[in-house]
């Protein structure tokens, strides 16, 4: 039986670098809750023996299920009946086939019914939904949404939804973007009004681009504070969908994952409770809601990526050409091998990223018990720096390379791949939209490039190099190379004290810095396991010379081109008229 | 309606679709030892099945009954994962090499120690041996109604069950009353996957023969957790009148066994007219391909 689990090693991998240890021994609370749940792991390697046989059951869902489906689901795709959100029938059967086997709320504590997973293995769970079908991924991604009224709701909240998450299976979604209000988010204008008669909050008003928007469970970003027009008068809802007071007018057509419904709500007189303070909505709920979101998009794009490369190889091994399977021609194998390279350096940035995240996240968590030891407190701000600027990272750097490798894929499918009749031309479609939301491209460069400003990313690239054993030592110079003309050229760019020329080259900076972190994470894989030693020395080659021509651009760059580059005032207006 | 107890009958089978070259001894035995091993695929079916009833008719109890060797606690194990509440092993050295009439004795031991029961369900046949015997010959020893080849449980009621079978030709209803034995049809519903809580629950679920093999740390939670160790029944402990069991109570003897290897022979072309038709219609039904 196939199972996208046990026939990508890289997942074990992964769940058996060092800090795991630490990550899991926080999230069990030392596995003292073995005494109150049957099913809670006795100690560390119960506990990733669980995480592997959990693995397996989701690898055996999206190989036998999910996989099989993404097709019909692409052709069938939902529809409104009733004013209410139909799925497509895989669609349906793909969730169902992940609620039955309980895999609904992985991450929330087992007071909630949830599993209690860490972050690491839920992302891993997340990838390989993703590699069956990436608009799938989003419906059960919004999971997530569970995670923010675990952090943020009260008592009461938390236990009246988030044990609908495993029990029933209730889906939810992130209601924040409006006709006017994209990647702008602070100008979101759908009402919040207290109605003092009913005792409860009344949401008015219509979103639009809703992933998942008939959900059971929905977060609203709403404004509360009538006259502000800002950010800060902006607070968080739950809406239920039992009460019946939002209506799907609209359900988009889209260029790919069109399994996943993307609606426009129109909400009349909806009751909701709120979540947290009020005026914090946007300023600190939704940046959570939406890092996560990152997160999720970054193992979907990985997912994406490594669907389109073994569609290519499967493709590339068959086809013969010119009397030989076109692999053996170098303009080939030579895609094929940088898409493998580029998904193994991916999938290092993602975990590495999903184990600051989850430190973080669970010395938070811990802290809800007991106060933090100062050595912990001061850990926990490390590695929410960390999280901070590696999860825009991983969601810009993924995200682009998902595209890229779709995109070669498609092209060692030659004609045919541009026909419905492979599965590349679905991926390819789905591989689009994963640049642009939750934070386009553009805007994970202006929140990544705070780790070139503050020097995160400098230091932990030094961490990374202290690493590097002797063995490697040719590797290590040029990441150290590469390092010094990172260094050189940000440093340039940052004493301008320009901000729009740091606005302007920051894609380059991050991505810079990108290339070299995940040049010497695979250095450091190639350390715990050799088979990555090829990947790490044919990626440290690549991207050097990638760098070094962002390098040539940025330092050959200047600034007075900046004005040229400028649309001019008249000429865009006369476009407009 | 009121709960039902459902035995559900599991043979661990050696992995047929995955066969190698020594999967087979020279004296025509199967190697088991070289063959990986899996849940027997209509038995899976089986245990659907009756997941289902239980989904269907609150507080019913399925209990998964396999025979086998040491290895065989595996199909236990996954019973547990997906959903069956008990599991009971019958293993003993003596029950070795039964055919299937050894093999239904024992099972009706078995069956008759969990006694009362409301329904028996069994995959149609096993992957290794097709001779789908077992069931009815249990159903026959048991004195109880059968009904072979259901696809799907159509109602449930008091005093009977109405299944659906799935014949060569169409399907067919009928109706039994309790206590009965069904056998599934692969067309039935595939298995539910297994399910993250119960994998976690039961992973450690060993019989008492693993225990005696196994590390301190497993020994005392068994002690904490007494539900984790899979109960299994010796001749003993089912009464077995040791004529009746293993190689002496299987009348079946292996006399050879060859490996036929069917070669293409040369092809005949044959026109579209009547006459080749004619022929070859009638050519086909003297070779009883065809009629």
């Amino acid at each position: 039986m196939d199972n996208f689990f046990t026939d990508t090693p890289d997942f074990k991998f992964h769940l058996e670098h060092p800090i795991v240890k630490k990550i899991v021994k926080l999230k069990e609370r030392n596995f003292t809750e073995s005494e109150m749940y049957d099913y809670a792991p006795l100690n560390h390697e119960d506990a990733i023996d669980t995480y592997e046989k959990i693995l397996e059951i989701v690898g055996d869902i999206c190989a036998n299920t999910i996989s099989s489906n993404a097709e019909s689901v692409d052709v069938e795709g939902p529809h409104i009946e009733n004013n209410e959100v139909v799925y497509a029938k895989g669609t349906t059967a793909d969730y169902k086939a992940l609620y039955d086997a309980g895999l609904i709320g992985m991450s929330l504590p087992r007071k909630y019914d949830g599993l209690n997973f860490p972050l690491l293995p839920y992302v891993m769970a997340a990838e390989m939904v993703a590699r069956a079908d990436a608009g799938f991924a989003n419906i059960w991604g919004l999971q997530d949404c569970a995670e923010t009224i675990y952090e943020f709701g009260s008592e009461e909240q938390k236990e009246k939804y988030l044990p609908r998450f495993n029990r029933d299976g209730a889906t939810a979604a992130m209601v924040l973007t409006e006709p006017d209000a994209g990647s702008d988010l602070q100008s979101v204008k759908l009402k919040a009004t207290f109605d003092e008669k009913e005792n409860t909050w009344k949401l008015n008003g219509v979103k639009r681009f809703i992933t998942n928007g008939d959900a059971d469970i929905s977060l609203v970003l709403a404004r509360s504070e009538e006259g502000t027009t800002d950010a800060r008068g902006l607070s968080m809802f739950i809406y239920d969908r039992n009460d019946h007071a939002v209506e799907v007018r609209h359900l988009e057509k889209k260029l790919g994952i069109k399994g996943s419904p993307t609606c426009e709500l129109v909400f009349k007189d909806a009751p909701a409770e709120l979540v947290g303070k009020e005026r914090f909505g946007l300023i600190k709920y939704v940046m959570a809601l939406m890092n996560s979101a990152r997160l999720g998009v970054g193992a979907q794009s990985v997912g994406i990526a490594d669907a389109a490369y073994r569609e290519a190889l499967k493709y590339a091994e068959e086809r013969a050409q010119f009397g030989k399977v076109i692999v053996k021609f170098p303009a080939v194998y030579e895609m094929i091998t940088n898409m493998k390279i580029r998904i193994d350096a991916l999938r290092s940035l993602l975990y590495e990223t999903t184990r600051f995240v989850d430190i973080s996240k669970v010395y938070e968590d811990v802290m809800n018990d007991r106060p933090l030891e100062k050595e912990e407190r001061m850990e926990m701000k490390h590695y929410m720096k960390l999280s901070n600027v590696f999860t825009p990272l991983i969601k810009l750097t993924a995200s682009e390379a998902c595209n890229k490798i779709a995109y070669d894929s498609l092209q060692i499918h030659g004609g045919t791949g541009f026909m419905q009749d492979f599965p590349i031309e679905r991926i390819y479609r789905d591989a689009r939209i994963t640049s642009i939301y939750e934070g386009t491209t553009q805007l994970q460069a202006v929140a990544a490039i705070k780790g070139v400003t503050t020097s995160v990313f400098l230091e932990q690239i030094r961490s990374y190099d202290a690493e590097v054993s002797e063995e490697n030592q040719i590797l290590k110079e040029k990441l150290q190379e590469m390092t010094s003309k990172y260094e050189e050229t940000s440093t340039k760019v940052i004493e301008t004290h320009n901000q729009e020329l740091l606005d302007f080259h920051s894609r380059r900076l991050v991505e810079m810095a990108g290339n070299i972190i995940m040049g010497y994470l695979l250095v450091l894989n190639a350390q715990r396991d050799e088979k990555f030693s090829k990947s790490a020395k044919l990626y440290v080659n690549l991207v050097s010379s990638e760098n070094n021509e962002m390098y040539d651009y940025i330092n050959n760059f200047e600034i007075e081109n900046l004005e040229l580059y400028k649309l001019e005032e008249e000429k865009v207006l006369e476009e407009q008229l | 309606m009121r709960p039902l107890k459902i035995i559900v009958l599991a043979k661990q089978v050696p992995d047929t679709r995955n066969v190698g070259p020594d999967a087979m001894k020279p004296d025509g035995t199967v190697n088991r030892g070289k063959l990986s091993t899996i849940f027997n695929p209509d038995d899976l079916h089986a245990l659907e099945l009756a997941l289902n009833i239980k989904d269907r008719v609150a507080g019913s109890e399925v209990i998964v009954l396999t025979m086998g060797p040491k290895r065989a606690a595996d199909i236990i194990r996954e019973g547990y994962y997906r959903g069956a509440d008990n599991g009971i092993m019958i293993s003993d050295k003596r029950f070795g090499g039964a055919d299937t009439l050894a093999t239904s004795y024992t099972l009706v031991k078995g069956i008759n120690k969990l006694a009362p029961f409301d329904l028996i369900l069994g995959g149609r046949q096993a992957i290794d041996g097709d001779t789908a015997q077992v069931g009815p010959q249990c159903a026959d020893k048991l004195k109880i109604p059968q009904v072979t080849y259901v696809e799907e449980i159509l109602e449930i009621r008091d005093k009977e069950i109405i299944a659906k079978r799935r014949l060569e030709k169409g399907v067919e209803t009928v109706s039994s009353t309790f206590p009965c034995l069904m056998t599934v049809h692969g067309s039935s519903p595939d298995c539910r996957s297994r399910h993250a809580k119960k994998v976690m629950k039961y992973k450690y679920a060993r019989t008492e023969t693993e225990l005696r093999s196994a590390d301190e740390m497993l020994i005392s939670l068994h002690q904490k957790r007494p539900h984790l160790t899979i109960p299994e029944w010796s001749v003993e402990d089912i009464n077995a009148d040791m004529d009746k069991i293993g190689l002496s109570g299987s009348p079946t003897k292996v006399k050879s066994v060859e490996s036929v290897v069917l070669t293409s022979s040369e092809a005949k072309i044959l026109s579209d007219s009547d006459v080749d038709i004619e022929n070859m219609i009638k050519e086909l039904i003297e070779h009883h391909t065809i009629g």
